[in-house]
């Protein structure tokens, strides 16, 4: 099993500026991801998660410290070089699922690739397929106002292993959902997880869904308080944080 | 790219209609610029198709005078056909119609008129009868119809009575429109001496059509002629000559009335850019979401670039084809003002320039919005919050396309005026409407927010709350309908100010009949005749009829010499050349008056002058002091001249004009200078002498008297020119008809253009509340949720509606009166004149027009249930 590091975070701050002066959201937080690992970011509403999460995806630039990203460092990149990467390695799932609403289920998944300029047959099977892996075959030409939330969040899984990531991010993947799809929902994510070898961050209030996963890092106020390791949900091996 | 393409297909399905809806607002602005550019291109094949038939001949020489002997022979040498002409403004009696009498232009022409273009008559024959020589008349086809008469009835014209053989319906090189004050009465030459009318003193114009033998040309002669008979003072006409005329005559209208479309285009390409901001604003969670997956902004911006343009080609493609059919259109508008016969076929390099134009700058405008697409950050995807975010105020981006713009507006107007200046005018002045009209839809918006007594029932609040609130149409809908109802006011008012210049006839004791050419030996007579018809003479005034002789103490010939000289070609690197060019700008060889050169109309022209005590009503001193009365014999007479004649002739007071009376040299001197007051239309005059001076010179007489009735004045038109065959009248109710019409054509013409900005307006409009329907629509929804009947809807966008519909007239009118008082002021020099009931008018329409095409196209928000809304917006 591999040792890698996919993601390096070290001392990473971010501020925002404000009327009443800057607003300090993370504060130093440092931790690395190895290759196949599964980690759960869990906290309170307002403790930084989504903002840890958007950082480590290159989705916003830090006020302090480096993102180290399937080997690219975030911080050196401008935001072009970091949809490059984002493209190359990483798969998102949403909260609100966040398909492309005039594009039909296979379109929306077909993104990824399209936007690398690969196309064709061999795609569109490939992307049928991934549709199929997650129960939605039939339902390829259907647009996302003609599926259900749940329906819906499993598209948008499918469309992120489209580009086979090396490391997936899901903020709150089952928020939206009812108790028996977000059931369904956690047993495809992860077990897409382990068959595509992929790396896991996950963003969750759930602490049930967090448990599942090989490492929780729990934040308040934007500090790390908590960073265990658990002996489930995980293919991979992690480093606890010094 | 392929990814970009598409993405931009996918990306437009749920909106393609909308998208369609915001390309229409630029589909007018460039049907008028395909149309106008392409008719253009049409009328000048049709001028140089019909060159010769402009003219009738290859050259036409013309005259006050009987030409010379020297002059004639002169054209006799030249070898070809010629063809004599003369023309003279005559009553007509019809006598089939109880006598009645009518001003005609009488042309008496030779049995080879014209040698090129289409003289037409009904019936066909009738032009074989005039050749034939017989004591037959061709008359204007509305004049048959006006007094019922037909052909085979007879006219009498002076004391010779003609039969009428045809109706006139076209002369080469004339337009209808020419017949609008004197309709034309065609004569054979050889039946002048019958009527009488042939020796008088009265304005006649003495023409020579020459058909020039192949391989002459006929601009060389014309200047030869010019210069070898510099005393005759005579005219030129030639086809080039024509033709360059009537071409910049065209460039300029063409440049005009594209200005014109080109603010329906602009005006649309605001409404588009206006509606793309809100697309844009829809479309953020997209960009969002494709820049998660690793789109890259330029990608991004790449697909809504790519719908804009998709959206300015239909636009282009839909207005240049309205255009076409529009181009069949425009010859019938126009009918009756154009001298020759118009071939459609379409110019597909005008459709070109016109598309590209339309294009550019709907693409420029479309840009703008989109920019904001680029700075969408992935974060949206996570957090809407981000949204606010995108804002690209301070994207430099911004700035550089707004300059492009502002480029692109400034070369299009100057392309079309051919001039910088009035480029950079056109634009100037459209950046100051639109600058007042966004300030003011700001402070509008602003006092809505701060300025709404609270007492006021709850949809008034609503409704006047909808005009500060996000996503508010204030500034569009104010900026569309404002500067429609600007535009069309401003023609309007522009119209009632230049009629308005003409008084009123009739009002007051003002003649509203003026005879002329009265002989010396009737104006006794003539003045009992009237006073017994019951028409007394009002005033009368007698004309002498002159030339100059000498200016300043230069002879004529010298002034015309050196003028003729200074237009002729400078030959290139001869030593001279640059010593020649400056001599031509300065106006003469001597060089030390620095003088633009006069007009060679004004020196060679025949004056007809007056003489009198004193001053008239309709005349004042502005310089010197006016003398009424001379010792007879005096050396030099004082005389006053009117301003303009001054200015024109380039002299000032003091200075000294020799006079050739009919053959008799006079020397005077400018004592006076007088304002006149032309519109009046009564009888002034340039100069006037003092009693004294040329009282013993053959004259006429020109005598303007009052009628109670207009009923009055056809009787007594008829019994004065049954007393006095050689007389003329004109009926001043008839010219201030003639002008009404013309005006109103051309009025009707330019009014036509404006309305393709007005219906821009209201595709603008339309646009601009389906755009809102969708960012109403939940708030709608929620009203309704909580209660709010489909009435208090209604009436919520009704304020809303009227507010904005009222205020944008209001600024528009204020605009206009504005825009009105700049043209009278600096292109008329005239007062302007604003009906408060025509701009209330004005205002009225255009807050209709608003509240009923808003509250139509929100129909279907509160004709649906919320559920069914919800669901669709989902």
């Amino acid at each position: 099993m591999s040792v890698e590091s996919i993601l390096k975070v070290e001392r990473l701050t971010k501020d925002y500026r404000t009327a009443a002066g800057p607003l300090t959201v993370l504060k130093e937080v440092s931790f690395d991801l190895v290759a196949g690992a599964s980690l759960a970011i869990v906290g309170p509403s307002g403790s930084g998660k989504t903002t840890l999460l958007g950082l480590c995806a290159g989705l916003d630039r830090a006020s302090g410290g480096t993102v180290t990203l399937a080997g690219s460092e975030l911080g050196a990149l401008d935001e072009d070089g970091r949809a490059r990467v984002r493209n190359a390695h990483v798969g998102f799932v949403f909260q609100n699922f966040q398909l492309i609403p005039t594009l039909t289920a296979l379109e929306n998944v077909l993104v990824p690739l399209e936007l690398r300029g690969e196309g064709g047959a061999a795609v569109e099977a490939e992307a049928t397929a991934l549709l199929g892996r997650v129960g939605l075959g039939a339902r390829c030409d259907h647009y996302p106002v003609q599926l259900s939330g749940g329906e819906q969040q499993r598209v948008a899984l499918a469309r992120a292993f489209m580009n086979r990531p090396k490391i997936l991010f899901c903020d709150e993947p089952t928020g939206n959902l009812d108790g028996d799809t977000a059931a369904a929902m956690v047993d495809l994510v992860f077990g897409l997880n382990r068959e595509k070898g992929t790396t896991l961050v996950l963003v969750t209030h759930d602490l049930d869904l967090a448990k599942k996963c090989g490492r929780i890092i729990r934040l308040r106020s934007g500090a790390v308080v908590s960073d265990e390791t658990l002996g489930v949900g995980h293919h991979g091996t992690h480093e606890r944080i010094p | 790219m392929t990814f970009i393409l598409k993405m931009a297909w996918r990306d437009s399905r749920a909106s393609r209609k909308r998208l369609l809806l915001f390309s229409l607002s630029v589909v007018l602005g460039i049907a008028a610029l395909v149309a106008i550019g392409s008719f253009t291109v049409n009328l000048k094949q049709a001028i140089d198709d019909q060159a010769k038939g402009l003219l009738g001949a290859d050259l036409v020489v013309s005259s006050r005078a009987e030409f010379s002997a020297p002059v004639l022979e002169h054209l006799a040498a030249l070898g070809g056909e010629r063809s004599r002409t003369r023309e003279f403004s005559s009553m007509l009696v019809f006598q089939s119609a109880n006598d009645a009498t009518r001003l005609v232009q009488v042309r008496a022409v030779e049995a080879n008129f014209p040698f090129f273009g289409d003289f037409e008559t009904a019936p066909a024959e009738a032009t074989a009868a005039l050749r034939f020589g017989k004591q037959v008349m061709i008359l204007e086809e509305t004049l048959l119809t006006q007094f019922d008469v037909k052909v085979g009835d007879s006219v009498k014209l002076g004391q010779a009575v003609f039969t009428i053989v045809g109706a006139l319906k076209k002369v080469p090189g004339e337009t209808a429109a020419i017949s609008t004050f004197a309709p034309r009465a065609f004569i054979p030459f050889g039946m002048l001496e019958a009527t009488g009318l042939a020796d008088r003193e009265s304005i006649t114009r003495h023409r020579m059509l020459v058909k020039l033998p192949a391989g002459r040309d006929a601009e060389i002669i014309g200047r030869e002629m010019r210069a070898r008979f510099l005393g005759e003072r005579l005219e030129f006409s030639t086809v080039a000559e024509r033709k360059r005329n009537l071409g910049a005559a065209l460039t300029n209208i063409e440049g005009f009335l594209n200005l014109v479309g080109f603010v329906a285009l602009f005006l649309g390409a605001i409404g588009v850019a206006s509606a793309i901001h809100v697309y844009v604003r829809q479309k953020i969670n997209t960009v969002a979401i494709l820049r998660c997956l690793g789109a890259s902004a330029w990608q991004s911006f790449a697909v809504y670039v790519v719908q804009g343009l998709a959206l300015g080609v239909f636009g282009a493609v839909l207005g240049a084809s309205l255009g076409l059919g529009l181009q069949l259109l425009l010859p019938v508008l126009l009918k009756g003002m154009l001298p020759f016969d118009v071939n459609f076929f379409i110019s597909w390099a005008a459709v070109g320039r016109g598309m590209g134009a339309g294009l550019v700058i709907c693409f420029l405008f479309t840009l703008l919005p989109l920019l904001a697409v680029r700075r969408v950050s992935p974060l949206v995807a996570l957090r809407s919050a981000f949204i606010e975010r995108t804002g690209a105020a301070t994207d430099p981006w911004r700035l550089i396309l707004g300059a492009v713009i502002i480029a692109a507006v400034t070369m299009f107007a100057t392309w079309q005026t051919r001039s910088w200046k009035i480029g950079i005018g056109f634009t100037v002045a459209l950046a100051i409407g639109l600058g007042v009209l966004v300030g003011l839809a700001q402070i509008v918006a602003w006092a809505s927010r701060k300025f709404v007594p609270r007492g006021l029932p709850y949809v008034v609040r609503q409704g006047i709350a909808n005009l500060h609130r996000p996503n508010n149409r204030t500034v569009l809908l104010l900026l569309a309908l404002g500067l429609g109802t600007f535009l069309i006011l401003t023609l309007y008012l522009t119209r009632t100010t230049l009629l308005n210049q003409i008084d009123l006839v009739g009002e007051g004791a003002r003649p509203n009949l003026v005879f002329f050419d009265i002989q010396d030996d009737q104006i006794d007579p003539f003045t009992a005749l009237a006073a017994k018809s019951g028409a007394p003479l009002v005033q009368s005034a007698p004309i002498v009829t002159m030339k100059i002789a000498s200016l300043k103490g230069r002879p004529l010939e010298e002034i015309m010499r050196d003028q003729q000289r200074s237009r002729e070609p400078v030959a290139v690197d001869s030593a001279g050349a640059d010593q020649r060019r400056a001599e031509n700008r300065r106006g003469g060889p001597d060089g030390n008056r620095g003088e633009p050169r006069i007009s060679g109309g004004m020196l060679n022209r025949e004056y007809r002058s007056t003489y009198r005590g004193k001053i008239t009503g309709s005349e004042r001193v502005v310089a010197g002091t006016f003398e009424g009365k001379v010792a007879p014999g005096a050396a030099v007479v004082p005389i006053s001249v009117e301003e303009g004649f001054l200015r024109t002739l380039q002299i000032g007071l003091g200075d000294e004009i020799e006079w050739d009376v009919q053959g008799v040299p006079m020397r005077t001197k400018v004592t006076s200078v007088r304002a006149v007051e032309w519109r009046r239309l009564e009888s002034n005059f340039f100069v006037v002498f003092p009693e004294g001076a040329i009282e013993a010179a053959p004259k006429t007489f020109v005598a303007a008297l009052r009628t109670a009735k207009s009923a009055d004045s056809a009787r007594i038109q008829r019994e004065m020119v049954a007393a006095f065959p050689n007389v003329s009248a004109i009926d001043l109710a008839l010219i201030l008809q003639a002008l009404d019409g013309i005006f109103s054509k051309v009025a009707f013409v330019i009014q036509f253009m404006a309305l393709f900005t007005v219906l821009t307006g209201v595709i603008v409009l339309v646009g601009a509340v389906l755009n809102g329907r969708y960012q109403r629509v939940r708030e709608t929804v929620l009203l309704r949720t909580l209660g709010a009947t489909r009435r208090q809807l209604v009436q919520i966008q009704l304020v809303e509606y009227a507010i904005l519909g009222v205020l944008a007239a209001v600024v528009g009118g204020g605009l206009s009166v504005a825009g009105n008082a700049a043209v009278a002021h600096f292109v008329f020099g005239i007062t302007p004149v604003a009906p408060p009931l025509l701009i209330l008018g004005a205002v009225a329409i255009a807050a209709a027009v608003t509240m009923v095409t808003g509250l139509l196209t929100s129909r279907g928000v509160t004709d649906h249930s919320p559920l069914e809304i919800l669901r669709q917006e989902t």
